[in-house]
């Protein structure tokens, strides 16, 4: 097993990805300042796999958006571009006005990023391990104590700011995570998973928190498995699929384009119950979309895929890749 | 009419080292509350105390002719004891192991890399961070330990040690350092190599015990492939130096024994005049020593070089 991790680093050694590569920078009037996030073509691969294929996005300042998908579509990748934590293969990105690859400290000072089951350091405090990060972030004495003091308040770590850890539920450890991205008091904030592992009342109290910096007007990516939730919070929803975004907009328009329209009626013996009469929840339209996606693979004959934008219908989407990965 | 660029032919903002002296201090505390660390150091403490004692045991009755009285405490040995350096040059590499084989591959284990990585600093700073706190804490240690065997000297022998004397056995502290610097950095090479902690103390301990045991034997069988004897001796010289214990070795020969004039063969014609026995000054001591110094620091460096390539390289997510 050991091998093969040691042989993977010597291939990593061997296979720079981004040597004498060319990337495209944009030009002046493509630039939008009203985005928070713009990105044209965005694309990584890895040896022969492409983690994310030939992305487009754009985010308004003030947005929250939800990044729906299966498991390996795409979204973290995507993520660690926009921080400039991986590099792209192709394309160019722009945080905030600033390249993630020249301007990687601007981008960084102004992103509030809390991984997927992030972690910290359990023999420190939940205090020190704050106290940390804003060192890294560059915070002098007196704002890094004031800072610290009212995210610890805000997130309800108070009680417990001066426990190890190691001794933190997982619910009070993504608290603490989100208190450590609102300590940077950040002009973008992506959330990766946020609620895994939680359990369900944890996850709500999460998702409240998010609710209000939504108030704020700060400016939210966030990606997550619990999509009635996702459906109350995000303004705009966007949905990954093998490294493509098959779907955006908001939670209606998309509705509209999964369940809606013609030719997308499936005459499937197990349809989803429940959504005759009231308008179909993001869980439904989710489920619905990636059914269709079987089905077409699956030689189901005669359904024009209507669903989605031109060139990125879930058919073809399908048809390029075998539909049994796929994991609603 | 795209404009194109290569983008890493642009510098990228600020310093590498940006925020790299608060991640080492922070690894420096780990370090220095870490179990590991003290348990070491009692080790390293008895260890050493235990061959002090019997090298004073040994050098009491001819403390009024020895002019290098400092320097016998560290290296003279009385069965069934080693000499002081011989221990030193078993537990550096271990200290130093413990403290650099988990170094980055515990951050993805506890998931904390990306978390920090999403700070504004560079990788860079992070891994010269972690190397620093290591050598740092080495540093000190081996400090701690130089003065408590000076001091004990003093105490138990009563004779103040000469210019000459402190000179050589600060050179000989510096040099110390340098080995652990070594080993530090071939347990932080594993520990970017390897995802698991376990598996990259193991590695670190194979390579130590490669140097430790095997490597003067693979460098005898080495000597016997050119056909005429100097170049025999000259072969297994060449690849024995390879070892950081061998040059390790050599420097402490040449510098706690003043009387070392060669640390290779010497032919006859070379000691024609010659006063055998008689001692060399420090800076030509120095003079002696100073390819294996390089060497030491050179390992260092090669190894660090290593690991950041690697480092630099590998994806962050966990």
């Amino acid at each position: 097993m050991n091998a093969v991790k040691v042989s993977s680093a010597l291939m990593a050694f061997r296979a720079p990805h981004r040597r004498g590569v060319l990337l495209p920078d944009p030009q002046p009037e493509e630039l939008d300042p009203a985005l928070a996030v713009q990105a044209r073509g965005l694309r990584k691969t890895y040896g022969a796999v492409t983690a994310v294929k030939g992305l487009d996005l754009s985010i308004r300042k003030g947005e929250v958006i939800g990044l729906l998908g299966p498991n390996g579509s795409g979204k973290t990748t995507t993520i660690l571009m926009l921080m400039g934590l991986t590099e792209p293969t192709g394309g160019w990105v722009r945080v905030l006005g600033y390249d993630p690859l020249r301007d990687p400290l601007s981008v960084k000072r102004r992103v509030g990023y809390m991984p997927d089951s992030v972690g910290f350091y359990d023999h420190l405090t939940a205090r020190q391990n704050l106290e940390y990060t804003a060192m890294l972030a560059g915070f002098d004495y007196e704002t890094r104590k004031a800072r610290i003091a009212e995210v610890l308040e805000r997130l309800q770590l108070s009680s417990v700011a001066d426990r190890k850890v190691g001794t933190f539920s997982r619910g009070m450890k993504q608290r603490l995570g989100l208190a450590e991205v609102l300590m940077k008091q950040p002009g973008l904030i992506i959330l990766d998973e946020p609620t895994s592992g939680l359990d369900p009342e944890a996850a709500r109290e999460f998702l409240e928190i998010i609710r209000s910096l939504k108030e704020q007007d700060s400016t939210i990516m966030l990606s997550s498995h619990l999509l009635h939730q996702v459906q109350a919070i995000c303004d705009r929803v966007m949905l990954f699929n093998k490294g493509e975004k098959v779907l955006e907009g908001t939670v209606e328009e998309i509705t509209r384009q999964v369940m809606g329209g013609g030719g997308t009626a499936i005459q499937s013996a197990n349809a989803l119950p429940g959504h005759s009469s009231s308008p179909p929840t993001l869980d439904e339209v989710y489920a619905r979309y990636f059914e269709q996606l079987r089905n077409d693979s699956n030689g189901g004959a005669g359904q024009e895929g209507g669903a989605g934008k031109p060139g990125s219908s879930p058919r073809e989407a399908a048809d390029s890749n075998s539909a049994g990965e796929v994991k609603p | 009419m795209k404009r194109i660029s290569v983008s890493a032919s642009i510098p990228r903002e600020g310093s590498p080292f940006t925020s790299v002296w608060t991640v080492t201090v922070k690894e420096m505390a780990d370090h220095m509350g870490s179990i590991r660390i003290r348990l070491l150091l009692a080790l390293i403490a008895l260890a050493a105390m235990g061959a002090i004692y019997s090298a004073v045991h040994e050098i009491r009755s001819a403390v009024g002719e020895d002019p290098f009285v400092l320097l016998h405490v560290f290296s003279v040995s009385k069965e069934p004891l080693p000499s002081f350096v011989a221990f030193l040059s078993f537990l550096i590499p271990l200290g130093a192991i413990a403290l650099g084989f988990d170094a980055v591959n515990s951050e993805y284990n506890h998931r904390t890399l990306s978390r920090i990585l999403a700070q504004p600093i560079y990788r860079d700073a992070f891994l010269m961070g972690k190397f620093l706190a290591g050598l740092l804490t080495l540093a000190l240690s081996l400090t701690v330990l130089w003065l408590l065997v000076v001091g004990m000297a003093l105490f138990v022998l009563g004779v103040p040690p000469s210019p000459e004397e402190i000179g050589r056995s600060l050179m000989f502290l510096v040099a110390a350092l340098c080995y652990a610097g070594v080993w530090l950095t071939v347990a932080m090479l594993f520990s970017v190599l390897f995802r698991q902690p376990a598996t990259s103390a193991l590695a670190s301990l194979g390579v130590w015990l490669l140097f430790a045991v095997f490597w003067n034997m693979l460098a005898g069988l080495a000597g016997q492939i050119p056909s005429d004897q100097m170049s025999q001796i000259m072969t297994q010289l060449w690849f024995s130096r390879l070892s950081p214990n061998t040059l390790f070795a050599e420097t402490m020969i040449a510098l706690l024994d003043p009387t070392t004039r060669s640390l290779g063969p010497i032919l006859y014609s070379q000691l024609e005049r010659a006063m055998l026995g008689s001692p060399l000054r420090f800076g030509q001591s120095a003079l002696l020593i100073w390819p294996q110094f390089a060497g030491l620091i050179a390992e260092v460096i090669l190894l660090f070089t290593a690991a950041y390539v690697l480092f630099q390289r590998q994806e962050i997510r966990a």
